[in-house]
């Protein structure tokens, strides 16, 4: 327990920090930030502006406001020449569609490259293991757009077979709704599999050294199920605190997935917000992500002790 | 009928209850690596009635751990060269195909390993440690596995074992781990159990337990045992047999009270100077006699504890010592100037 | 290309060994040998190509990457001797991907090379110095890395960049406020590995004995710290080169790469999107050439790895 309230200290402390960061892009625009975002503004409008962001108060005053506006919802506006709207409803519509994403690009990242991780550690040196090294080699060095257009140049132009763009809630028609989103989550799952795959695969080949194995062994044992009970799990901790960090990365790659197979999630925002210059909705996106992010890894490190119980054991009596 | 009971009744229907449990006979592993071929096991021949226990006794390097590896044919599948005869109950299991193994893993012969820190799997419960082997081997139910579990955690000494099975390794002390290790290595009711070292991991205070525990779950089950050790003391009283083991070879054989009454070979002797007394940290290296056990690689010519021996002569730096019985019954010695003979040539004689 | 395997026959004792039946112990490293190999050759070789492409471009006989000929727009390689064909407007396309190249490795390398001189600067007084110091650092670092990398990149293009159309304020070109964000994002990374390598070092024997025998802090750290540490710097300069190469070609996406008409790599790509159905070659051929130079990257920094025998103990 005490482990989980040193931990959500940190996280308190990083979050502060993470947002602080956030707050300060604003402070990096060249020029007055009124003048970059309503350049042809009325006063009205700019003096209004002007009192959204609370710019004649000194900064940490402005930080702090900022802040408990976040933590209350307000995500700040878009503003026009004319009017301006709030930020939350869109990112509340948008957010889903890129935890989606990114959920079923993961499964499918993990659903490969657990078996293959396994096989390859198990016949470690077979041609199988080399080709699976290889291939995984290969598929690090490709970028995920493109990946993504080379898909939607095959599957969606050439062969015709998904469409290459656009979005349809799970809700509405689930066929379609994978159908679409499964070019999309394969772009950004490629490079995935490959770094699962060598984790587990060298993990598991060090944890197939250890003499609880061989206990298994020798208690008569079959290979699959030492291999999938006794070996997998112990091998997969490293599988899963990198599958927790490589979120980020996901999160990245999916900001430029969206833009390519136009999904309406963050990232297809954020696109549209540096493009009309919504420099305010840009710094509430990257606050939700970065805070969004930091929550992860506190619940990767929780999860991770759970998963192995001798952490657990030694973090509790810490 | 599920194909493994099938497996087990076939294995009943050709097994021969008399003659001796196990017969080893002429065996070598050899380990082919980048130095050249390390010859860890190098012709042993051994034969072990039902029920009775024999010592093997060697320092560390030996090869003790290789050969009761290999008779249980628990060995890497690349780099080994293995040849020689393993009977158990009469039937030939001397190439350890695994597939042929695995049926009497665990049913027929089970091991208790040195170290009980790293011999249970970390992340499994005590519990599903013990039923998984009851439950893939006997097929019993669920309810069943955890209480004949149970029952075993008891017997092996484990206070509060309903809780001790839903607790993970980490949470016992090295002691308990090994009883742990030892239920189950005897879930199944093996007829032949490999102890190996299993108590050199542990605390002085706790090895004499450990040892008597087995010994008395040996004599209760009418269970054979292969007990390795480096320490000629732990096998004294627990033993019918002892087989000293150097370089890979059996140097001398014989029934305890014969071997500790009338040795022979001077490594023997040696290792008898080298008991550690009751308090002491436990070696495993002879200290006795000082040297290093030598490269299994390239060995001496000769009688390979020559360079060592205190009565070596000419003739053992030429000659190989060949195993040879003498005296009374079932004692057998590799030596020219065995001890306590006088200075006569006795072997090969 | 194929990674070579590095067997270690090892002469442990049983009790370590693995004793898994069929499992083979061959334990085939994923890393590359000592010897670079042929592989290791055609990867030296390419980049080579790269980077001497990416000097010496003004010099070589191509077409102007700005002309536009309307019968050239859209068509494949081979039409009318231009080797890589056109793009979208009918510039040739050759011409463009070489130019590209200049600036993609301006992005990359300036990037990294910003990042391993304050990174690297960072990661050895915090691993050599260690106390406060180290954890201040290490505490500022992680909470950079709290960001998810390309994120991080985008904000701060983003608003260093600002509206290219406006008015006052410090105006940067692109390819410097690409500099400036991608080196800040490589920071952190680098310090992490650079500290990590540097912990090691500073407990060498040699290192202690110069520190007994009086000699100043920063002339052991330099003169004996640092050389220990570069090949560690270099193997994840080389990957950090390749990550960059990519961020370039992903923010190019965004609309936030090297800006047009400066030709690179990634906004060739974001440019032939649009013409994607009828000319997929110009998206193709610069999205290869990213493929082969991360490759070529990746596989050198394995082998400078397994060289000297680098740990990732950063990670
Ligand atoms: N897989 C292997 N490859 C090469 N040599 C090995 C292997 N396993 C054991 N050996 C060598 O065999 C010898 C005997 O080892 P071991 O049986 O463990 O000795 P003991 O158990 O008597 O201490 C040692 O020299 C050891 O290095
Ligand atoms: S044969 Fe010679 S060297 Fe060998 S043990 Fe006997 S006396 Fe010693
Ligand atoms: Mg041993």
């Amino acid at each position: 327990m005490r482990f989980v309230v040193r931990k959500l200290v940190q996280l308190t402390v990083v979050l502060l920090l993470v947002t602080f960061i956030s707050f300060l892009l604003m402070n990096l625009l060249p020029g007055d930030p009124v003048e970059v975002i309503v350049p042809f503004g009325s006063d009205e409008q700019r003096q209004a502006l002007r009192e959204d962001l609370n710019l004649d108060d000194p900064m940490i005053t402005r930080y702090w406001d900022w802040l408990s506006g976040l933590v209350r919802g307000d995500f700040g506006k878009y503003y026009t020449t004319s009017s301006s709207r709030p930020v939350s409803k869109d990112l509340k519509e948008a957010l889903p569609v890129s935890l989606q994403l990114m959920a079923y690009a993961q499964i499918m990242a993990l659903a490969v490259a657990i078996p293959v991780g396994v096989a390859t550690a198990y016949r470690a040196g077979s041609r199988f293991d080399k080709a699976a090294n290889t291939s995984a080699f290969a598929m690090l060095a490709m970028p995920n757009f493109a990946i993504a257009l080379l898909l939607s140049y095959y599957l969606g132009v050439k062969l015709d077979l998904l469409p290459v763009t656009g979005y349809r809630p799970f809700g509405e028609d689930q066929a379609e709704h994978f159908r679409r989103m499964a070019m999309p989550a394969l772009s950004l799952a490629v490079g995935q599999i490959a770094i699962y795959m060598r984790l587990l695969r060298s993990d598991m080949i060090a944890t197939l050294q250890e003499d609880f194995i061989t206990m298994a062994k020798a208690k008569g044992m079959r290979p699959r199920r030492i291999l999938w009970r006794h070996a997998l799990r112990p091998s997969s901790l490293t599988l899963l605190t990198v599958a927790g960090l490589n979120v980020g990365t996901l999160i990245g790659g999916a900001v430029v997935i969206e833009v390519i197979f136009s999904l309406p999630g963050i990232g297809r925002l954020i696109y549209e917000a540096i493009l009309s210059r919504q420099y305010v909705a840009v710094q509430s996106f990257i606050v939700v992500i970065g805070a969004a992010y930091v929550i992860l890894n506190f619940l990767v490190d929780i999860l991770y002790s759970i998963l192995d119980p001798r952490i657990r054991h030694v973090r509790a009596i810490q | 009928m599920s194909p493994r009971n099938r497996r087990s009744s076939e294995r009943f229907a050709e097994t021969v209850l008399d003659g001796p449990l196990l017969e080893v006979s002429d065996l070598k592993t050899h380990f082919r690596t980048d130095r050249g071929l390390v010859k860890a096991v190098n012709g042993v021949s051994l034969t072990l009635e039902r029920g009775r226990t024999l010592g093997v006794v060697g320092e560390s390097g030996s090869g003790k751990t290789v050969l009761s590896r290999s008779i249980m044919g628990l060995l890497p599948k690349h780099n080994v060269v293995r040849s020689g005869s393993v009977r158990f109950e009469g039937r030939e299991i001397g190439a350890g195909d695994p597939r042929t193994m695995r049926p009497l893993w665990g049913t027929e012969m089970a091991m208790v390993f040195q170290d009980p820190m790293t011999s249970l799997n970390p992340v499994m419960r005590i519990g599903n440690q013990i039923t998984e082997s009851l439950r893939y081997h006997l097929e019993v139910a669920k309810d069943f596995a955890n209480e004949t579990a149970i029952a075993l955690l008891r017997s092996v000494g484990i206070p509060e074992p309903e809780r001790r099975m839903r607790e993970y390794p980490h949470q016992l002390s090295g002691g308990m781990r090994q009883r742990v290790t030892i239920a189950i290595a005897l879930a199944c009711g093996p007829k032949l159990l490999f102890a190996d070292e299993p108590t050199t991991a542990l605390d002085v205070t706790v090895q004499a337990q450990i040892l008597d525990l087995l010994q008395a779950q040996q004599r209760e089950r009418f269970m054979a045992m292969i007990l390795v050790t480096h320490d000629l003391g732990v096998v004294a009283g627990r033993a019918d047999d002892i087989a000293v083991m150097y370089a890979g070879e059996v140097v001398e054989k014989a029934p305890t009270r014969t071997l500790f009454t009338e040795m022979r070979h001077p490594y023997t002797e040696a290792l008898l100077k080298s008991i550690p007394k009751l308090g002491d940290p436990s070696h495993t290296r002879l200290e006795a006699i000082g040297g290093r056990p030598p490269d299994l690689v390239d060995p001496p010519p000769g009688c390979k504890f020559a360079p060592r021996c205190p009565y070596a002569q000419n003739r053992c730096a030429m000659e190989v010592p060949v195993l040879t019985e003498s005296g009374s019954s079932g004692h057998a010695f590799a030596c020219f100037y065995p001890v306590g003979v006088g200075a006569a040539p006795v072997a090969g004689a | 290309m194929s990674e070579p395997s590095n067997s270690e026959a090892s002469t442990q004792s049983v009790d370590t060994q693995v004793l898994l039946d069929e499992v083979t112990t061959a334990e085939l490293e994923v890393a590359p040998t000592r010897r670079i190999g042929v592989a290791g050759w055609l990867a030296a070789a390419w980049l080579i190509m790269v980077v001497l492409v990416a000097f010496l471009v003004p010099l070589l006989p191509l077409d102007n990457l700005n002309e536009s000929v309307a019968s050239l727009a859209r068509q494949g390689p081979f039409t009318d001797g231009h080797v890589f064909g056109g793009d979208g407007n009918g510039r040739d396309l050759l011409s463009r991907v070489a130019w590209g190249t200049r600036a993609s490795l301006e992005v990359s390398v300036g990037a990294v090379g910003a990042g391993m001189l304050i990174g690297g600067f960072f990661g050895l007084i915090a691993g050599y110095f260690r106390g406060r110091l180290e954890t201040v650092l290490t505490g500022l670092l992680d909470v950079m890395l709290a960001f998810p990398q390309l994120v991080l990149a985008l904000a701060l293009v983003t608003f260093l960049r600002g509206d290219p159309n406006q008015e006052g304020g410090v105006r940067l070109s692109t390819v410097l406020v690409l500099v400036i964000a991608l080196g800040i994002v490589s920071t952190p990374i680098i310090a992490r590995i650079t500290r990590a390598s540097t912990l090691t070092w500073a407990q060498r024997e040699f290192v202690l004995a110069s520190r007994a025998q009086g000699a100043r802090s920063f002339r052991i750290l330099f003169r004996e710290v640092l050389p220990n540490v570069l090949p560690a710097m270099f193997s994840i300069a080389l990957l950090g080169v390749a990550v960059v190469i990519v961020a370039e070609g992903g923010l190019s996406l965004l609309g936030l790469g090297v800006e047009l008409p400066t030709p690179s790599w990634g906004n060739i790509i974001a440019l032939g999107r649009n013409d994607l159905r009828d000319a997929p070659h110009i998206v193709f051929i610069p999205s290869i050439a990213i493929f082969i130079t991360v490759l070529a990257l990746n596989y050198l920094g394995d082998v400078v790895r397994a060289k000297f025998d680098i740990r990732e103990s950063g990670l």
